[in-house]
């Protein structure tokens, strides 16, 4: 294994797409270090990326948070602004393992490890969280539920890195919300996670919403049928019967020890429910 | 392969050491630096008995590499006690029987101890959640949740 920490993005994206063999991206290192343990994982090229200026940083703008790729989640929490915009996000990325892991893990990594159960990923997805990407040809902009295509299997070209994730800030009437089961009461794996976010007309109607479920499938699912069926509802029992049936059908989960198939089918409904109403009471709230 | 040298601050000490690039900040601790208090329970984020202080944060330093730690504050358990004065989560830890065969014992004081840093007053719900990712396979964790209620008690006093 080799190590690098450039300064800058161009030398990394210059080091990850000339390299011979395996290239990791080092940030918070909490999966790619654990994955480092078993002898027959070569890492080959590892660059660390938090040298590089605004990597460990949240900025935030007139209309935007940029949560830089090596920001630790639990920097997340600690920032009033943004727990204050994307309680759901914060919420969802604090939920990831031990202190000791929140101190290093970042939500740029949850998304690059691309495993479907990540909660950080469905939260950013029903935001409409976007990843800046960067690579040897320059920098593009990605919706966060373009990233993953399966375990462990990105979107990313080789050479290319998340240097951020953009979050607009919400606006009026609007709020979001993250859920997930797990048979613990902390520190697990979820069985199945949703993410909620929508936004109220001034009447009080739902006239914007996204949904996305995790672990019900080989990568995280923008269920649009579920958000379609709470639009222009007032959120009434109804729609959110709707909206439970809808994120049921969009399941397409396997049966493993920590779930079958009709039970996260089941569950993923019954989350999203009261995932919905969470942000519905947030929406009314939000001037 | 050819050694990566790094400079960063432990316990206070400007320290410099060599190391491989897949060596961990616990194995540099433990097998070049000569701090064993650190343990290696598991290897893997896991269990907490390698839980060491960079920058504030409390971490598992068997997830960081050794070459990770250029330019940062380190704080090991060997820091913790001032001279022959123990830390008072250390006085605590001792006074409640707090540990028995104490392999976990030097990762809880460091997460307490980056615990009372940033929450001098925290409330029993709180060390429970924030010990979390400590294991300890003796003591059934009661009696360590008291010591660090305690400890803050006393800290808190001491400040007043
Ligand atoms: S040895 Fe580091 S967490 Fe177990
Ligand atoms: S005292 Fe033995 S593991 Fe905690």
């Amino acid at each position: 294994m080799r190590y690098e920490r450039p300064q800058t993005i161009t030398d990394a994206t210059a080091l990850l797409a000339g390299a011979a063999g395996n290239a990791h991206v080092l940030a918070g290192g909490t999966d790619l270090l654990v994955r480092m343990q078993n002898d027959d994982f070569d890492a080959g090229l590892v660059v660390d990326i938090k040298a590089i200026g605004g990597m460990c940083e949240i900025v935030e703008s007139d209309n935007a948070f940029t949560i830089g790729a090596a920001v630790p989640c639990a920097a997340l929490s600690e920032h009033a602004a943004l727990v204050a915009a994307w309680p759901g996000i914060v919420e969802a990325a604090n939920l990831i393992g031990s202190t000791q892991i929140q101190s290093r893990c970042t939500v740029a990594g949850n998304l690059c490890n691309a495993s479907p159960a990540a909660d950080s990923v469905p939260a950013m997805v029903a935001a409409g969280a976007q990843a800046r990407i960067v690579g040897p040809d320059g920098t593009r902009m990605v919706a966060v539920e373009d990233i993953p295509q399966g375990p462990g299997k990105t979107s990313l070209e080789k050479g290319e890195l998340i240097e951020a994730i953009v979050l607009t800030k919400p606006g009026p009437r609007s709020g979001d919300a993250y859920l997930r089961f797990i048979p613990r009461t902390e520190m697990d794996i979820a069985v199945v996670g949703v993410g909620v976010w929508l936004a109220l007309d001034e009447s009080g109607l739902v006239q914007e919403a996204r949904v996305a479920l995790g672990a019900v499938g080989p990568k995280v699912v923008l269920a649009q049928d579920a958000a379609a069926a709470i639009v222009g509802t007032p959120l009434d029992d109804a729609a959110l019967d709707a909206l439970a049936a809808a994120c049921s059908a969009a399941c397409n989960p396997i049966d493993d020890k920590r779930g079958t198939v009709t039970f996260r089918k089941q569950v993923a409904g019954v989350l999203a429910r009261r995932a919905a109403r969470i942000a519905h009471e947030r929406a009314g709230v939000r001037q | 392969m050819s050694s990566i040298a790094v400079s960063t601050t432990i316990n206070g000490d400007d320290v410099e050491y060599l190391c491989q690039a897949d060596e961990t900040l616990l194995d540099v601790l433990r097998n070049r630096l000569g701090l064993m208090g650190a343990k290696e329970g598991c290897g893997t984020g896991d269990c907490g008995a390698c839980s060491t202080i960079m920058d504030g944060r409390v971490v598992c330093s068997c997830l960081v590499l050794g070459a990770e730690a250029e330019g940062r504050s380190i704080e090991t358990i060997e820091g913790m006690a001032n001279g022959n004065e123990l830390h008072p989560l250390q006085s605590k830890f001792i006074e409640h029987a707090a540990l028995q065969c104490g392999i976990c014992t030097p990762g809880f004081l460091m997460a307490a101890k980056a615990l009372l840093d940033v929450k001098p007053d925290p409330t029993e719900k709180d060390i429970r959640f924030w010990l979390a990712g400590n294991l300890c396979r003796c003591t059934g964790y009661d009696k360590i949740v008291r010591a660090v209620q305690d400890a803050a008690q006393e800290m808190k006093g001491a400040r007043a």
